[in-house]
């Protein structure tokens, strides 16, 4: 451990150790050339071969592998009973009623709940959780989607929600209990919670894809599999947390070990575990995007389709839609969570009341639609589009500017990436493994030390060091510029209040923006290639520098910027010396978050022609090939993991120093 | 070793005894146990070891129907007895008595009985529940015994009329006060007609007017009730007015037991009398420790021998030289002014 470095002589040797291990990595990749070529090149010969193992694996699983009797194919086909049943039903209700194909044509037997059924009923819902205000803003998000006209494709979606948020809270539950329970099955379940969360959603889609088959099952899956961990997290947490005197009441009335878990434990942790529940929400319509390239359809259908067509219009509204469904889905369990706090005033309306209210509006609506069809389906001719107008906005920005904006690309291109990518790619493997394990241990100790190697050693050895250093590059170089705008933006809105009020709801809303949409205008403009992903993981990433940037800066005591003032600094003083020395921690944690932003995003830019490790997912994904896409997933998480741990033990060694943090 | 003015009769678990401890200990730590029967009772050593012996060697005896109150400093180990006490906590070594069954060998599932049917609990942060109303809140610990809903809430409604809260039964604990919360602490503990009643620190989360108020909702409550009472405190004048007998802790150990009288006039120690002294005597002192025995003539005010000096005070304003005593209303002997003042001016009785 370092920590102690405030003593001059140990800020000396840890600085000379520092000097000591760059000035070797230097030599080595000024002159190992001629005498370690295999420290620049990992020898062909050593490299695991990985992905073969892997597709290997996936390939026996579905082929031969069996428990006794029951073939492992049987089991995943009895798993996607399981979510197929309900996911019909749902599909029947809210989108597409009961069918029947006959002769080649198909027939509407029973049709499902009218568009005016289905905002009533939310809007019902939402008045019991939260009064008529809410119930005004879902009805909104509702009328929204249908006059875009995309109001089949959300209740494709809504559909697969409402099949996957239950699942993914009652087993986050579940997991989380058994981890709370047993420190074991906690250990064991931590790293792999850790790989679900870094990995990119792409690794494990072509396994899926295998083992469910293309279809809306096997995107629930990949949902769930995305969106159940934080649920996890949050149940072993707040059972934890619950206090011990309520531990001791459940004792003190004798209540058995069953009654004390779910009639004190959890009923008491509840608004933290409502909090899980609405993550669990947010992520699932997240995943919407990526899961309609294993066939989800719906919303995330109409975006990707947009993004291939580059019609940035169609897929803006479909993607304003999501975030309607967001919003409308986030207040709403919200609502809810805090109804159940018991902090919503009785009302007089009963329970009841509202279900025959609802049951009213379906059944009525659906009768008066058999007649008049503009009940049952938002009339197309009432359907807006801003599609033509986003196009023309393009075009003629692109015409206009188009000297300008290739100038600022070229130039952008020949000064920071190229050079950037040169140098990091005739950085030798060896060199930087050990740099990384060096950084490791100083930072966080041995075993830090060894992580940090490791992982990276395997990047290499499975053969995916170049690729891995082109996604190290887009990323980092996003990062810095992404911190270069946070920064200043940070530091200016941390102290006017006004002005933070205002960029949070910006930062808020671009959050909730699938990312998607950020690439389509990018590629209108600038074509594809690293320069629009550098741009398109920027707008994505710079989210976060600001956000935490602005917690550590008025996170600092503002006796001490008093007292500094008192000393007669001046504001450049109290900035640099105080404000943001105080906030480092802060912001070293920022930058974290940045990074892993812009990993997940770097991903997705794959879409537009990178050449790194997230081209490989994508590609992988297209062909159907597990072993490679998982191994190209496993690389992009242990990048992440990496610089997560390093950055984590110096956001740590820098409160220690600072003296913030004590026994913990 | 013990200095305190218990005599050694009344350890014995005798009829009039509900609760008995043994030797208690209770040592935090790993491996607490293999370190005590190595080390033994050597505080030193245990925490050489790391580890904490938050309770030593505790004898005392809780007497039926009694409010005895367990009073010392935070980290005292004031909880620590108490959970042993009801065994939330496991001892490292010593003997808990309760009506004479010894609690460390009953099995879990008698425990569990025990807790349910003889014990009540209050808490020093209520430990309410908080998507429970107030009438679910008490009928809770009846609901766990799986009595019938009807029976468990007229039983609630009953304590929740008894706390002085009736009309707020359909209330959530964040709707109410802090003084509220705990009557319905204090109301869910009652629930199950306990034999045997425990309270943490009842009032030490609110504020000095409602602690006031509470007290006298507690001396109210048990003067109906006649529980047998463990009640634990900071607060020494919360002890003097509600405690029948005292038992002042410190790092563990019991410095000495007695009566609030006891520990004022004759503290034990050099800490009891430093913990007691800021306490005026003629608040604690009875008017029995001054009394000369004898005929009461004809005329004189009669005061019961309970009352303290402080109370007593008044009658000697009318220029009185002596006033008579009573005791179950019969006369026993005369109290002089000359001793009163004395006492009151702070010299010895
Ligand atoms: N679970 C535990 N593990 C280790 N040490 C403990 C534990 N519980 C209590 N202690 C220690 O035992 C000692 C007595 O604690 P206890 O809670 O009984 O004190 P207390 O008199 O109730 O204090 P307070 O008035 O603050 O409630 C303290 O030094 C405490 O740190
Ligand atoms: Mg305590």
């Amino acid at each position: 451990m370092i920590g102690a470095g405030s003593l001059p002589a140990v800020a000396e040797h840890s600085r000379l150790i520092w000097g000591l291990a760059l000035a070797l990595a230097v030599a080595l990749w000024l002159w190992g050339q001629t005498f370690l070529p295999f420290a620049f090149d990992y020898p062909k010969s050593a490299q695991i071969p990985a992905a073969r193992w892997i597709g290997g694996a996936i390939t026996w699983l579905v082929k031969e592998a069996a428990i006794g009797p029951i073939a492992f194919a049987d089991l995943t086909r009895a798993f996607s009973a399981l979510i197929d049943g309900p996911y019909q039903s749902a599909l029947g209700l809210l989108a597409d009623g009961v069918q029947r194909q006959e002769a080649g044509q198909t027939l509407q037997l029973v049709p499902p709940l009218s568009w005016l059924a289905v905002i009533a009923i939310m809007a019902l819902f939402a008045h019991w959780a939260g009064g008529a205000g809410l119930a005004a803003l879902v009805a909104g998000c509702f009328v929204f989607v249908a006059i875009f006209g995309h109001w089949h494709a959300t209740m494709v979606t809504l559909a697969s929600i409402v099949v996957a948020v239950p699942l993914g809270v009652v087993g986050g539950l579940g997991l989380g209990i058994l981890a709370w329970r047993h420190p074991w099955f906690d250990r064991a379940l931590r790293p792999v919670l850790d790989l679900m969360q870094t990995m990119p959603v792409f690794a494990y889609l072509v396994p899926i894809l295998i083992l469910f088959g293309f279809g809306p099952t096997a995107a629930v899956i990949a949902t769930l599999i995305y969106a159940t961990p934080p649920m996890t997290r949050i149940t072993t947490l707040a059972l934890s947390r619950v206090p011990s005197e309520t531990h001791d009441l459940a004792t003190m009335v004798g209540c058995t070990p069953r009654q004390r878990l779910w009639r004190v434990l959890v009923p008491s942790a509840r608004e933290p575990l409502l909090v899980g529940v609405n993550q669990v929400i947010m992520l699932s319509l997240n995943m919407v995007i990526i899961a309609s390239m294993i066939g989800a359809g719906g919303l995330g259908f109409e975006v990707l389709n947009a993004l291939r067509r580059l019609d940035f219009g169609t897929g803006l509204e479909a993607g304003l839609a999501i975030v309607a469904l967001a919003i409308a889905l986030d207040r709403l369990s919200q609502a809810i969570a805090h109804r159940s706090a018991g902090a919503a005033p009785k009302r007089g309306v009963a329970r009841h009341t509202y279900l025959l209210a609802a049951l009213a509006f379906a059944l009525g609506t659906g009768l008066i639609g058999l007649i008049l069809p503009a009940v049952q389906t938002y009339p197309e001719a009432a359907e807006l589009s801003t599609s033509p107008f986003w196009a023309a906005l393009v075009e003629w920005i692109n015409i206009t500017f188009f000297d300008t904006l290739e100038a600022v690309k070229n130039a952008i291109l020949t000064w920071i990436l190229m050079p950037a990518k040169r140098f990091l790619l005739g950085l030798p493997w060896l060199g930087v493994v050990a740099l990384l394990g060096f950084a490791g241990w100083r930072l966080g100790g041995l075993r830090l030390g060894l992580l940090c190697s490791g992982l990276s050693f395997l990047i290499a050895a499975t053969g995916q060091w170049e690729k891995a250093m082109i996604t190290v590059y887009l990323c980092g170089i996003s990062t810095l510029i992404a911190m270069a705008i946070g920064l200043p933006i940070a530091i200016w809105v941390a102290e006017r209040d006004r002005w933070w009020t205002v960029t949070r709801l910006v930062i808020d809303t671009l959050q909730t923006l699938p990312s998607f949409v950020y690439l389509m205008p990018i590629v209108m403009l600038f074509r594809v290639g690293d320069f629009t992903a550098m741009i398109a993981v920027v707008a994505y990433a710079v989210v976060a520098s600001v956000r935490y940037t602005v917690l550590g800066l008025q996170g600092v005591d503002p006796r001490l910027i008093e007292a500094g003032r008192a000393m007669g600094c001046t504001p450049w003083q109290i900035l640099t010396r105080m404000r943001l020395k105080l906030a480092l921690p802060e912001i070293i944690l920022g930058l974290n978050q940045t990074i892993m932003f812009a990993l997940s995003m770097l991903v997705i830019t794959a879409l537009v022609g990178t050449r790194d490790l997230g081209q490989d997912v994508y590609i992988a994904l297209t062909k159907a090939n597990p072993g490679n896409g998982l191994v190209a997933g496993l690389a992009i998480a242990f990048i992440a993991i990496i610089a997560d741990r390093l950055l984590s033990a110096a956001a740590r060694s820098a409160r220690e120093k600072l003296g913030l943090e004590g026994a913990t | 070793m013990r200095r305190g003015q218990i005599k050694p009769g009344s350890l014995m678990s005798d009829d009039s005894a509900t609760l008995v401890c043994r030797n208690l200990w209770k040592v935090f730590g790993a491996r607490a146990t293999e370190a005590f029967s190595t080390a033994g009772g050597d505080a030193a050593r245990l925490a050489a070891l790391g580890l904490v012996p938050a309770v030593r060697a505790v004898d005392l005896s809780v007497r039926r129907g009694e409010i005895f109150v367990i009073m010392g400093l935070s980290g005292s180990g004031k909880s620590t007895l108490v959970r042993l006490m009801s065994r939330l906590i496991e001892p490292t070594a010593g003997q808990v008595l309760f009506n004479g069954q010894d609690l460390l060998t009953a099995t879990e599932a008698e425990m569990t009985q025990i807790r349910r049917h003889k014990m009540g609990m209050v808490f020093q942060h209520f430990a309410l529940l908080p998507h429970l109303t107030v009438l679910e809140n008490v009928a809770f610990p009846l609901d766990v015994q799986g009595v019938a809903r009807a029976d468990r809430e007229a039983r609630a409604r009953e304590m929740i009329a008894l706390v002085g809260l009736a009309g707020r039964e359909g209330a959530y604990p964040r709707q109410l006060s802090g003084g509220q919360q705990q009557r319905v602490g204090i109301a869910r503990s009652l629930a199950v007609e306990p034999e045997l009643w425990f309270l943490d620190e009842p009032f030490s989360a609110l504020d000095p007017l409602i602690r006031r108020e509470l007290q006298d909702e507690f001396i109210r409550l048990q003067s109906r009730l006649q529980k047998t009472i463990i009640f634990i405190t900071h607060d020494f004048d919360e002890t003097i007015r509600l405690a029948d007998r005292i038992a002042i802790m410190k790092d563990g150990q019991i410095e000495q037991i007695g009566t609030p009288q006891d520990l004022v006039l004759h503290p034990a120690t050099d800490y009891v009398r430093a913990f007691t002294g800021a306490v005026a005597k003629a608040k604690v002192a009875r008017l029995a420790s001054l009394v000369t025995p004898g005929p009461v003539p004809e005329g004189l005010a009669l005061l019961p021998a309970r009352a303290t000096v402080a109370e007593a005070g008044q009658a000697f304003l009318d220029g009185q030289v002596q006033v008579g005593v009573e005791e179950n209303g019969r006369p026993i002997g005369t109290v002089a002014r000359e001793d009163v003042i004395r006492l009151l001016l702070g010299g010895e009785a």
